[in-house]
C-alpha cells in the first residue's frame, strides 16, 4: 500500500513539476530567450530526485529552510545543465519550485501510509493539472493578442517568437498600433457606432420586452400558453436562416448600411430571450404588491413603472448586460448588412481589416484588443448579473 | 362585472404584447416563410436591387452674362438588367426663371418642369438639357438652381414578387453539390463539437466546485472565451495557428518537436501511419472543432456547475463515511445527479452548433473540408450570388432543425420542466 502511493506521488508530482517548468520555458521563449529544446526529460529526472528527497526528509527539518535549500539546489543544477539564460529565468524557476515544494508539505511517509490515499493523490494532482490547463488554454490567446499589438512589423519579422514589450521606447512608440488604428483606420468612429448600436439595442429591447413579459407573467388572455412556449421555439431559429430574406428585403427598403436596420434586427433576435428571462422573474414578485397598487388606482402602466420595474432591477440588469454583450459581439448581420465603412461596427471593421492581406498583424491585434477589452471589463465588473443572464440565455450561443 | 374586467385584462395584455410580437413576426417569422418563397425562384444577388431612374444635375454657363444658363441632367436607369416603365421627372426652378425651348416631353407649370419620359430599357442613358433664362435679364445665381433636386419615379417589375417558380434550386442542392458530404461534415462538426464542449464543461465544473486558492478568479476566466467577441478570438487563433510565423508552429519547430510547420487550418487531411495503417484525419475540420469546443465549453460549464452546487452535501458526507475516494464519488454520486442536465445540454448545444456560422466562417471560410450547411447558405447566396440557392439551403436547415426540436420535445421536453 505504502509503496504504491509513494510511486504514484513521485510519478504524478514529477510530471506536474516538469510541466510547469516547461510552460515557464515557453513563456520565456516568448520573451525572446532562445531555447532550442524544452528539456522535458532532464526536467523529469531532476524532479523525481527532488521529490524523493523532499518526501524522505519529511518534517524532520524546518519546513521553510528545507524548501528554500531544495529549491536553490534544484535551480542551480538545472541552470547549470541547460543553455545559458538571463537571471530572471532561473529566478522564475526558483519561485516555481518553492511554490511546488510548499505544496508537497503534507506529503511525508506518514501521510502516504493512510488508507485509500493513492486515489486522493491522483485526484489532487489532476486538479492541479486542470487549473494549469484551463488557465493556459484560456489566457494564452488573450495574452498573445495583447502583446502582439505592442510589437512592430520588423520586430515580428526578425523573431516571431519574441513578443516582449520594449519599455525603453517612448509611450508613443509602444502604443503605435493603437494610434495608427485610430488615425488611419478610423476606429474611433467604429467604437462610437458599436456603443450606439449596443446601447440602443438594450434600450429598445427593454422597452418592448418589459410590457410583453408582464403580460405573459400576470395577465390572462387567449393564446397565452401557446405564446409562452413559442417564445423559446422562435429563439431556436438561428440568424443564418433569416439572413437571405432580410438581406433582400432590407436592400429593397434601403435599410442596408443603416444603423436603424441593424437596431431592428438585433432587437428582434434578442427579444425572445429577454421576454423569457423577465417573465420568469416577474412571476416571483408577490401578486399582493400589485393588487395594492390596483386598489390605489394605478393602471397597468403605473403598475409596471412604479412597482414591477423597481422590484426587478436585478433581472433587468442581467437582461441588459446579456443583450449588450450579444449586440456588441454580433458579427453575422453586421457582415451582411454593412458594406459602407461609414456604418461599420467594430466587429465588421476588424473583419474588413483582414480582407486586406497586407494589413500588419499588430494592427489587427490592436483592433481585437479594442473590441475585446470593454466587454471583458464589463463582464468582470458585473460578473454576477451577466452570469445569471448567460445561464438563462445559454440555450443559445 | 367580472366579464368586463377580464375583457379589460385581455385588451391590456394584447396591447402590451403587440409591439414585441409584431417585431418578432417581421424579423424572425416572416423571413423563415419568405425563405420558402425565394427558394423556389431563380434569383441572383444582382436581381434584387430594384431598378431606379436616376439623374445627376449639372449647371453650366453658356454666355458671358449669367442671365442664361444650361442645366444638364445625366439620366440613367440604375439597373443593367431590368426596364423601367413610365418614368416621370419633375424639378423646381427658382422664381422669375423660366425655361427656354423646353423639350417636347415636358411642360412648365407653376415654376416646375414636369416631364414624361416613357419607358427606359436596361442600362438606358441620356443627357437631358434645359435652357433657362431670367425673366428680367438679371444674372442667375447658379447655386439657386443647383439647390433643388430633381424628382424621378417609374414602375418596374420586382423579381421577388412575380410568380414564376422553379425546382432548380432544390435539384442543385441535393444532386449537384455533393450534399451528402456537406451533411456529414455538418454532423461531424456538430456532434464532436457538442460532445467535447460538454466533456470539458464537466471537468471545469468539477474543478471549480472544489475549494482552492484563486477559485473565483478561475470561475471568471473560464467564461472569457464565450464572452469575448468571436471576431477577435477567431483572428487571434488564426494568427496563433498560422503556418508561416504563427506562434504555435514556430514554437514547435524551434523546440524540434515537428520538422515542418503544419497548416492546421488550411490542410484538409493529415495522413499518419499507425501500425502500418494509413489513417486520414480531417485536419482543418478537427482544428475548427477544437476552436468550437474552446469557445462554447463555458456554457456547458455554467449549466453543469449550477447543477453540481445543488447536489445535497450529505450525499458526499455519507460517501466519506463509507471510505469512497474522489473518483468513486464522481462516478456514483455526481454523474447520476447530472445525467438529466447533460442530456438536455447535449440536445440544446447540438441544435446550436448545428447552426454555427461565424466561427467556421472566420477561421477557414468553409475551405479545406470545413464546409457546413450554414456556411453553404452564405457561399451560395453571397459568394456565388445565387440568392435562390442560399434560400434552398436555409430551408434544408430549417427542416432539420424542426426535426431536432421534435425529437428534443419528445425525449426531454417534459424532463426539462422538472429541472
Amino acid at each position: 500500500m505504502k509503496f504504491k502511493s509513494l510511486i504514484i506521488t513521485i510519478f504524478a508530482s514529477s510530471i506536474f513539476l516538469s510541466t510547469i517548468i516547461c510552460i515557464w520555458t515557453i513563456m520565456a521563449t516568448l520573451q525572446g530567450l532562445n531555447f532550442t529544446s524544452l528539456n522535458f526529460n532532464l526536467n523529469l529526472l531532476l524532479s523525481i530526485g527532488l521529490i524523493i528527497i523532499s518526501i524522505f526528509i519529511g518534517n524532520k527539518f524546518n519546513h521553510l529552510l528545507k524548501i528554500f535549500i531544495l529549491s536553490l539546489l534544484f535551480t542551480i543544477l538545472y541552470t547549470f545543465l541547460i543553455e545559458s539564460s538571463p537571471l530572471w529565468f532561473p529566478a522564475g524557476i526558483f519561485l516555481l519550485i518553492l511554490f511546488f515544494t510548499n505544496k508537497l508539505k503534507k506529503y511525508d511517509l506518514k501521510y502516504l501510509n493512510q488508507d485509500f490515499i493513492s486515489e486522493k493523490i491522483v485526484f489532487e494532482f489532476l486538479s492541479l493539472f486542470a487549473i494549469i490547463f484551463f488557465a493556459l488554454v484560456i489566457l494564452f490567446p488573450f495574452y498573445i493578442m495583447f502583446v502582439t499589438s505592442f510589437k512592430t512589423q520588423t520586430a515580428l519579422l526578425i523573431n516571431p517568437l519574441d513578443l516582449s514589450i520594449d519599455f525603453s521606447k517612448n509611450i508613443f512608440e509602444i502604443f503605435k498600433s493603437y494610434f495608427v488604428i485610430f488615425k488611419t483606420y478610423d476606429f474611433g468612429r467604429y467604437i462610437l457606432t458599436s456603443s450606439y448600436v449596443s446601447v440602443g439595442t438594450v434600450l429598445i429591447t427593454l422597452l418592448f420586452s418589459i410590457p410583453a413579459a408582464y403580460a405573459i407573467a400576470r395577465l390572462n388572455f387567449f393564446g397565452k400558453t401557446f405564446l409562452s412556449t413559442s417564445i423559446l421555439i422562435i429563439y431556436m431559429f438561428p440568424a443564418i436562416v433569416l439572413v437571405i430574406p432580410l438581406y433582400t428585403v432590407f436592400s429593397q427598403l434601403g435599410l442596408r448600411n443603416s444603423i436603424e436596420g441593424l437596431l431592428i434586427v438585433y432587437t428582434a433576435t434578442t427579444l425572445p430571450v429577454a421576454i423569457y428571462m423577465l417573465q420568469g422573474y416577474f412571476r416571483s414578485i408577490p401578486k399582493e404588491i400589485e393588487e395594492a397598487g390596483l386598489i390605489d388606482g394605478q393602471n397597468w402602466f403605473g403598475i409596471i413603472i412604479k412597482i414591477i420595474i423597481p422590484l426587478s432591477l436585478p433581472a433587468i440588469a442581467s437582461v441588459s448586460l446579456y443583450v449588450f454583450m450579444i449586440a456588441w459581439n454580433e458579427f453575422l448581420f453586421s457582415l451582411m448588412f454593412l458594406d459602407n465603412p461609414k456604418t461599420f461596427t467594430l466587429s465588421r471593421a476588424i473583419n474588413h481589416l483582414t480582407g486586406d492581406a497586407e494589413t500588419p498583424r499588430q494592427y489587427l491585434m490592436a483592433g481585437s484588443v479594442i473590441v475585446t477589452l470593454p466587454i471583458l471589463l464589463i463582464f468582470v465588473y458585473f460578473e454576477k448579473y451577466l452570469v445569471s443572464g448567460l445561464t438563462a440565455g445559454s440555450v443559445k450561443g | 362585472m367580472s366579464s368586463t374586467l377580464s375583457k379589460i385584462e385581455k385588451r391590456t395584455a394584447y396591447t402590451l404584447l403587440l409591439p414585441a410580437v409584431c417585431l418578432v413576426f417581421a424579423i424572425i417569422l416572416f423571413p423563415i416563410f419568405a425563405n420558402v418563397w425565394i427558394s423556389f425562384k431563380e434569383v441572383g444577388l444582382k436581381d434584387i436591387r430594384i431598378p431606379e431612374p436616376r439623374a445627376k444635375k449639372i449647371v453650366k454657363n453658356i454666355q458671358d452674362n449669367n442671365s442664361e444658363l444650361k442645366i444638364i441632367y445625366k439620366l440613367r436607369n440604375s439597373s443593367l438588367i431590368q426596364d423601367i416603365r413610365e418614368v416621370r421627372f419633375s424639378d423646381k426652378l427658382p422664381k422669375n426663371i423660366d425655361p427656354v425651348n423646353l423639350d417636347k416631353r415636358c411642360e412648365f407649370k407653376s415654376q416646375k418642369v414636369k416631364c414624361f419620359f416613357g419607358d427606359w430599357e436596361a442600362g438606358y442613358r441620356e443627357n437631358f438639357e434645359i435652357f433657362v433664362k431670367d425673366v428680367n435679364n438679371n444674372n442667375i445665381n447658379s447655386k439657386d438652381i443647383e439647390s433643388s433636386k430633381p424628382n424621378l419615379s417609374g414602375k418596374s417589375n420586382n423579381i421577388l414578387l412575380t410568380t414564376d417558380f422553379t425546382l432548380k434550386n432544390f435539384k442543385n442542392v441535393f444532386i449537384n453539390n455533393n450534399f451528402f458530404e456537406l451533411l456529414m461534415t455538418t454532423f461531424y462538426f456538430t456532434f464532436f463539437g457538442t460532445l467535447g464542449a460538454i466533456l470539458l464543461g464537466i471537468f471545469a465544473a468539477q474543478l471549480v466546485n472544489q475549494k482552492f486558492y484563486g477559485r473565483s478568479f478561475m470561475r471568471s476566466i473560464l467564461l472569457f472565451p464565450y464572452v469575448g467577441p468571436v471576431v477577435a478570438l477567431a483572428y487571434t487563433w488564426t494568427l496563433l495557428l498560422d503556418p508561416n510565423s504563427g506562434t504555435i508552429n514556430t514554437l514547435l519547430v524551434s523546440y524540434g518537436i515537428i520538422e515542418k510547420p503544419i497548416n492546421l487550418l488550411g490542410q484538409k487531411y493529415l495522413i499518419f501511419n499507425i501500425l502500418g495503417l494509413d489513417l486520414k484525419l480531417r485536419l482543418a475540420l478537427t482544428t475548427v472543432i477544437f476552436f468550437e469546443i474552446w469557445r462554447y465549453f463555458p456554457l456547458a460549464f455554467l449549466f453543469i456547475l449550477a447543477r453540481l452546487q445543488a447536489i445535497p452535501k450529505d450525499l458526499y458526507e455519507a460517501a466519506d463515511v463509507d471510505g469512497a475516494g474522489p473518483f468513486k464519488k464522481f462516478f456514483y454520486i455526481t454523474l447520476p445527479q447530472i445525467t438529466a442536465i447533460l442530456s438536455i445540454l447535449f440536445m440544446i448545444r447540438f441544435i446550436w452548433n448545428f447552426n454555427k456560422f461565424e466561427d467556421i466562417f472566420l477561421l477557414t471560410g468553409g475551405a479545406s473540408g470545413t464546409l457546413t450547411l450554414p456556411i453553404s447558405v452564405y457561399q451560395q447566396g453571397f459568394a456565388v450570388s445565387n440568392i435562390g440557392m442560399g434560400s434552398a439551403v436555409s430551408i434544408v436547415i430549417v427542416l432539420l432543425l424542426i426535426t431536432f426540436m421534435i425529437i428534443y420535445f419528445r425525449l426531454i421536453g417534459k424532463k426539462a420542466n422538472e429541472i
